[in-house]
């Protein structure tokens, strides 16, 4: 510090002495409530270090802070309270038969409702956001059901699954009757123009006249004479509109040539009771339920 | 950091300092005075803090279930009640109908009569008046003030401040505590508010207009208006030469200078520069430099001016409530010119509030009871049925804005072998029409299905109306929406789903 103070001549500022070829600094200290605020940010700093986490202590460690707050904790506990809030609904739920859910305003509110979200997190990927499926997944909004569409049967589905490893899960097999060599390539064509007579669509009438009798051998047991289907074995119908591996005959030779397996987890070991009944209701309440 | 550059060899005469393009504020102590137009600014103030304060304490019978607070804007309930009036968050228009009603009446009334709005109704002006009011009270007249504020602290200045703001702060709290009552059930609130039970965000929003109250007529005071509100600097686009403003009179105040008692006043004007009326003035401006951006037109000066015209002996009024078309005549020697309030400006604004006024009374008048929204449903589109019927889905909402139950009956007319459906605990039977119940003053939601059979189901779209109709006094109300099927080609559906 120079012993005197120099003044800049234009603007009367005082001078921090510095000079750098003739170019000298003005003292223009930062204003006071900057500074106080920026002390006290400091402080702030201090205290917040010491209070939350905020330092490592090691490669797989952290000074936790005096409070021990974390935001998984807070996340923990807010999770906890909102599970306590609805347990209450959930426990009546979990008592409850189907039934009584369905006829009972405010569990089926709060089932449609849980039941929207845990069939946003788990069954939206195969089934869709709007549940209507797409190939080789089921639409679960139309009135075709593979395994049944009572509260009953959907309720088995979703617990159990189909074709999986759990003991009740539901299991049937769709023979793959051309690569296993069952049926030859021209009768596979004579059954799949059979298929296609059964809602009047065949091309060709001698040959679903031949393939009218292979069908009677080889797929009336599960699909039913008329084709009907078999909610039993899961067997689709053959007379409806909907197809759920496609229905031009490309496809239908496909599916009788390859057979169709499709599988879904058993829900009851990874979701609990309640969810699934909320599940079973509000599938059975998109509009396809019997 | 600033950086000097100084040229070498020093010059002899440093260049003059430009001025800074910071004004640093000049704190204004207005004076203590007394008029018709403070008589009439402190009636206003009264009035319309007695409004605020009071209006959600007015009861207003709505029979049962209903609130009984005249005004009340119901966040939670969703629901905005006026008097008679009912307003659902739909509706909000209403209030941007009212927002543009009073935004043409500010248009008028500025025109007319100049900055009233800002000189003596606007809340900044307001709750500045009654904060300057208290500082008087406990700090003395402007003298006493503007010695007070030099002085060294003492137990005298230490006493004063803490008295005024803490006076300040009761009175921003009250401010802030009345803010909430419009919006919750005013008795209620305040037992809650007391006794710590209201909600926090009750709390937070009482706080926040405490806090506004207290920096804003406390401290910010005219800088508001000056710097902040965008309204003085377009208010002139109201204004022109036949408005009111207040205007210090050129032509009869110049020249201006001392005059002791006995002097003539032949050859100078009657103004005696006693800055009266800059020592009055809230925004700390000087009249007498003409029409200007920080004047509110609160007329207090010309109370000051007409009180040392009475003592000087001149007539009242150098400082006055006048027209630009006046004072033009005036100057000239010319005779003023009547007011004119019939002009086109005038009427344009006129009109204008009375066509939006006029629609907004018809929109109320013929406001609908009842409302019917659908929401089709978009995933999926639409459903094939195994027997090749087609299906949509719809969620809709029946709004029943009555204080009693109704009962409607739906149908979709219009679409040939409609079967409508309504999926509840159970689904019902496919029918052509349906029964639908909303409870008072409530919104009741349906899901319905459409479903028409394969033979008349379309390909694509096909417009679908539904009809809600009343049970009771039998009164429509129509919704348009659409029944989509498969496109062409698609109709055998060769994959689920789709």
């Amino acid at each position: 510090m120079p012993t005197k103070v120099e003044k800049d001549a234009v603007s009367g500022t005082e001078t921090t002495g510095h000079e750098w070829d003739g170019i000298k600094e003005l003292n223009t200290p930062l204003p006071s409530w900057w500074l106080y605020t920026f002390y006290v940010t400091v402080a702030f700093g201090v205290v917040w270090s010491i209070l939350y986490p905020s330092f490592p202590t090691g490669p797989n460690s952290y000074f936790g802070g005096l409070i021990g707050y974390s935001q998984r904790g807070e996340l923990s506990a807010s999770m906890a309270e909102a599970a306590a809030a609805k347990a209450p609904m959930v426990d009546r739920i979990a008592a409850a038969e189907l039934e009584q859910i369905r006829a009972d305003a405010d569990l089926r509110n709060f089932a449609m409702a849980g039941g929207r979200a845990a069939f946003g997190d788990n069954c939206a990927p195969c089934h869709g956001a709007g549940a209507a499926g797409s190939k080789g997944f089921p639409n679960l909004v139309d009135d075709s059901w593979l395994w049944g569409g009572s509260l009953s049967a959907i309720h088995q589905t979703i617990a159990y699954g189909v074709r999986n490893t759990n003991e009740q899960s539901r299991a049937s097999a769709m023979p793959r009757f051309g690569l296993d060599g069952l049926l030859t390539r021209t009768q596979i064509d004579d059954v799949a123009e059979h298929v296609l007579a059964i809602t009047n669509r065949a091309t060709n009438a001698a040959a679903a006249g031949r393939g009218a009798t292979l069908y009677v051998e080889n797929c009336a047991s599960c699909h039913g004479a008329m084709g009907e289907g078999n909610q039993d074995v899961g067997a689709p119908r053959l007379d409806g509109r909907n197809w759920l591996f496609g229905g031009d005959k490309a496809s239908v030779v496909q599916t009788i040539n390859t057979g169709r397996n499709g599988a879904m987890p058993a829900w009851a070991e990874r979701l609990d009771p309640a969810t699934v009944k909320m599940l079973t209701v509000y599938v059975h309440g998109l509009g396809g339920g019997q | 950091m600033d950086v000097s550059v100084t040229a070498r060899p020093r010059p002899e005469t440093p260049a003059p300092p430009e001025p800074p393009l910071y004004a640093t504020r000049q704190r204004v102590y207005p004076k203590t005075v007394s008029g018709d137009f403070r008589r009439v600014k402190w009636a206003i103030l009264a009035v319309c803090l007695a409004v605020y304060y009071l209006l959600p304490w007015v009861r207003w019978d709505r029979g049962p279930n209903a609130p009984d607070q005249a005004l009340l804007i119901d966040m939670e309930g969703r629901r905005a009640y006026f008097f008679f009036i009912e307003i659902w968050p739909q509706e909000i228009y209403f209030l941007t109908g009212l927002l543009i009603l009073a935004a043409i009446a500010l248009f008028l009334v500025t025109s007319l009569l100049g900055r009233v709005w800002c000189g003596y109704a606007c809340p900044q002006t307001v709750w500045t008046d009654l904060f300057m009011a208290v500082e008087r009270a406990i700090e003395g007249d402007r003298v006493q003030r503007m010695r007070l504020d030099k002085a060294p602290l003492s137990m005298n200045k230490l006493w004063r401040k803490t008295a005024k703001h803490s006076a300040w702060v009761l009175i921003a709290a009250a401010t802030g505590g009345a803010w909430v009552m419009y919006f919750q059930d005013a008795p209620t609130l305040a037992r809650q508010v007391f006794v710590g039970e209201a909600s926090s965000s009750t709390y937070v929003f009482a706080g926040l207009f405490t806090v506004s109250t207290y920096v804003l007529a406390g401290w910010a005071r005219e800088q508001v208006c000056t710097y902040m509100c965008p309204w003085p600097r377009f208010q002139a686009a109201m204004l022109d030469e036949h408005s009111l403003t207040v205007t210090y009179q050129k032509w009869r105040g110049e020249p201006r200078g001392k005059h002791k008692s006995g002097e003539s006043w032949d050859g100078r004007g009657d103004c005696v520069d006693c800055t009266a009326c800059v020592q009055v003035c809230p925004t700390g401006i000087d009249i007498r430099d003409g029409q200007q951006m920080e004047c509110i037109g609160c007329g207090l000066c010309i109370d000051a001016c007409d009180e040392i015209m009475d003592k000087v002996g001149r007539p009242k009024g150098l400082i006055r409530l006048s027209t630009q078309v006046t004072q033009d005549a005036c100057a000239a020697g010319r005779p003023a010119p009547e007011w004119r309030l019939l002009r086109p400006r005038t009427l344009i604004y006129a009109v204008v509030l009375a066509t939006v006024g006029a629609i907004m009374l018809v929109a109320l008048l013929i406001r609908p009871t009842v409302e019917i929204a659908v929401l089709r449903d978009r995933n999926p589109l639409y459903v094939t049925l195994s027997d090749g019927s087609v299906r949509n889905a719809y969620t809709l909402k029946v709004l029943n804005k009555t204080r009693d139950g109704h009962e409607y009956a739906l149908t979709a007319p219009g679409l040939a072998g409609a079967a409508l459906t309504m999926v509840d605990a159970r689904t019902s039977a496919p029918s052509s029409s349906l029964t639908l119940a909303a409870r008072p003053d409530s919104v009741a939601t349906y899901r319905v299905f459409v479903t028409l059979p394969a033979a008349d189901a379309p390909r694509g779209d096909r417009p679908l109306t539904f009809d809600l109709t009343d049970r009771a006094t039998g009164a429509t109300t129509r919704y348009r929406s659409v029944f989509i099927g498969p496109e062409d080609g698609h109709h055998h559906d060769d994959r689920k789903g789709r």
